[in-house]
């Protein structure tokens, strides 16, 4: 039995209203994209929803006591919350480079966690 | 150091990075830069989120790494940097007095000066907010300095007041902190932010967000202790029997931004009553010949591709003012903000310019209208110059089209350009 749900992409900052007609999680039309990247979010949102996380993890040593970091890729949005508790605890030594891996794999995924500038260590 | 330079950037935001580059890029030798803080790179340093890049680069990069980007290019460019100093007086034939811990007081001079000061947020003071005064009532953007910078919390229980887009990104990162978002308030029929951030800011995470409601008082005596919330009619008169009490430790206030021009001012800079920005011409450059401003200085952009590109054009025209022999008088072409309109950026083209470069226009819609709009520009005859359409029109969200070049001939005619945006 097809059903519609309506969707705001999140792809770029236009935030297109799509209406998505699928059965489960097979996706049959997207109405509404503005682009390519809208109906790969919509068919994503309903398969195997993933957003950007960004957060920060403790430096030690550093020109400012955190060091910002976010996810190389969409991370499964179920596991946001548990990723958000692991990044907790962790803690790398200054210098810190950008784009410096200070999570490898989170949770299993597959996904690195990187640093989002460089960090220098405090003058 | 040096005394006199080409160009002087004050601020090191987007805009200011952008600007001090595109100096360089565009004939000017000697291009310093001033900011306050101990390391480049403005506010984007602590908007830890992404979103930023995708105009310019089509890549979806962090507010830290986006700063980065430029600032490795400013150094890379040989652009001089005053760390950890503070600008105290411009003055309209300018010469900067500014002073730091190293050096003392400063006095320099340069050709052209780019303001990049950036904006600032209003506070509890500016929007009457009563009720007590405790401790736990900030503004979400110094939270966002607390929280993505410092590394300190501000409270457990949040309310949000504003659903502009720090309001509501700030509501996220709380709780991927931990902390307990209650509430996210906005006074205005509509979300004052973009809408994405609606959705994977307060959506995701089971935010509730409610409008036409606000915060009617503040109860606690040396913390906060509570909020009482309350709905609003049109004219944001409370309406009885919809109070509220909702307990929280800490209010945040996501109620708008201000672009920050004391310095302007003392340099005899005239600001728009509407935007609270400089008048400014395509090139950035303000009444003051020589002072040029890029950025959330003139009025305040969503998106931070926007303010580089203003930064590139405010850069290159201070660039072409500081080594020009003599300023050359320009025909110019005033632009109005018509139906619908709030307001457009620049206030004013000059016609010569059109003739090899395109030139963006920023509007402001006055209210929503959720369906397809036509955004045009006319002449004093109504003849449309350019045109564009979208799929709805909302004042959170800034409405941009570019004039191009092909309309040179129509433009050089023209007395007068006024921007209408009208349902289709």
């Amino acid at each position: 039995m097809a059903e519609t749900s309506e969707l705001i992409c999140v792809a770029c900052p236009k935030g297109c209203p799509l209406m998505v007609k699928h059965e489960g999680k097979n996706v049959i039309e997207v109405i509404g994209a503005g682009c390519q990247r809208g109906k790969d979010y919509a068919i994503c949102e309903l398969q195997d929803p993933r957003r950007m996380v960004a957060s920060t993890v403790k430096v030690n040593g550093g020109l400012h006591p955190l060091v910002p970091v976010y996810t190389r890729q969409g991370f499964p949005k179920p596991l946001i919350p548990q990723l958000a508790q692991k990044l907790r605890e962790v803690e790398v030594p200054a210098p810190v480079k950008i784009n410096q891996v200070v999570l490898e794999d989170a949770l299993g995924t597959g996904i690195d966690i990187i640093a989002s500038r460089d960090m220098p260590a405090a003058p | 150091m040096k005394q006199t330079y080409d160009v002087i950037v004050i601020g090191s935001g987007p805009g200011g990075l952008a600007a001090a580059i595109a100096a360089k890029e565009n004939g000017a030798d000697d291009v310093l830069i001033i900011e306050r803080d101990v390391e480049l790179g403005g506010i984007l340093l602590q908007c830890i989120h992404n979103g930023f890049g995708l105009e310019l680069f089509d890549e979806d990069m962090p507010g830290p790494a986006y700063a980065q980007h430029f600032i490795e290019k400013t150094i890379g460019h040989g652009v001089h940097t005053l760390m950890d100093t503070m600008v105290l007086d411009i003055t309209p034939d300018r010469t900067i007095f500014a002073i730091n811990k190293e050096l003392g007081y400063l006095e320099l001079k340069a050709r052209s000066i780019v303001l990049a000061m950036g904006c600032r947020e209003r506070t509890r003071a500016q929007i009457l907010l009563p009720g007590a005064r405790p401790a736990g009532v900030y503004t979400a953007g110094t939270a966002q300095r607390f929280v993505n910078v410092e590394g300190q919390m501000p409270g457990d229980k949040f309310v949000i007041l504003g659903s502009g887009d720090i309001g509501m990104i700030m509501a996220r990162r709380l709780t991927i902190e931990g902390a307990r978002v209650e509430r996210v308030l906005e006074i205005m029929p509509y979300l004052t932010g973009l809408t994405r951030n609606y959705v994977q800011c307060l959506l995701d995470y089971g935010i509730t967000l409610q409008k036409q409601r606000t915060v009617n008082r503040i109860i606690g005596r040396d913390r906060v202790e509570a909020i009482e919330a309350v709905s609003v009619d049109n004219r944001w008169n409370p309406i009885p029997g919809t109070k509220e009490i909702i307990p929280c430790d800490t209010l945040l206030l996501s109620v708008g931004l201000i672009p920050e021009n004391e310095l302007s001012k003392k340099a005899g800079v005239q600001l728009d009553p509407v935007t609270n920005g400089p008048f400014v011409d395509d090139r950035f450059m303000t009444n003051v010949p020589g002072i040029f401003a890029a950025g959330n200085v003139v009025h305040v952009y969503d998106l931070v591709d926007w303010v580089t590109e203003a930064g590139y054009a405010a850069g290159k025209g201070a660039a072409q003012f500081a080594t020009s022999e003599k300023a050359v008088a320009e025909e110019q072409v005033a632009l109005s903000a018509g139906e619908n309109i709030r307001y457009v950026v620049p206030h004013k083209i000059n016609k010569s310019h059109l003739a090899e470069d395109e030139v963006r226009l920023q509007m402001r819609a006055i209210t929503p209208i959720e369906e397809r709009v036509l955004v045009t520009v006319e002449d004093q005859n109504g003849e449309v110059i350019a045109k564009k359409g979208e799929a709805y029109a909302r004042p959170g969200e800034i409405l941009s089209l570019v004039i191009k070049p092909k309309t040179y001939e129509s433009v050089l005619k023209a007395t007068r350009l006024t921007v209408h945006v009208r349902k289709r």
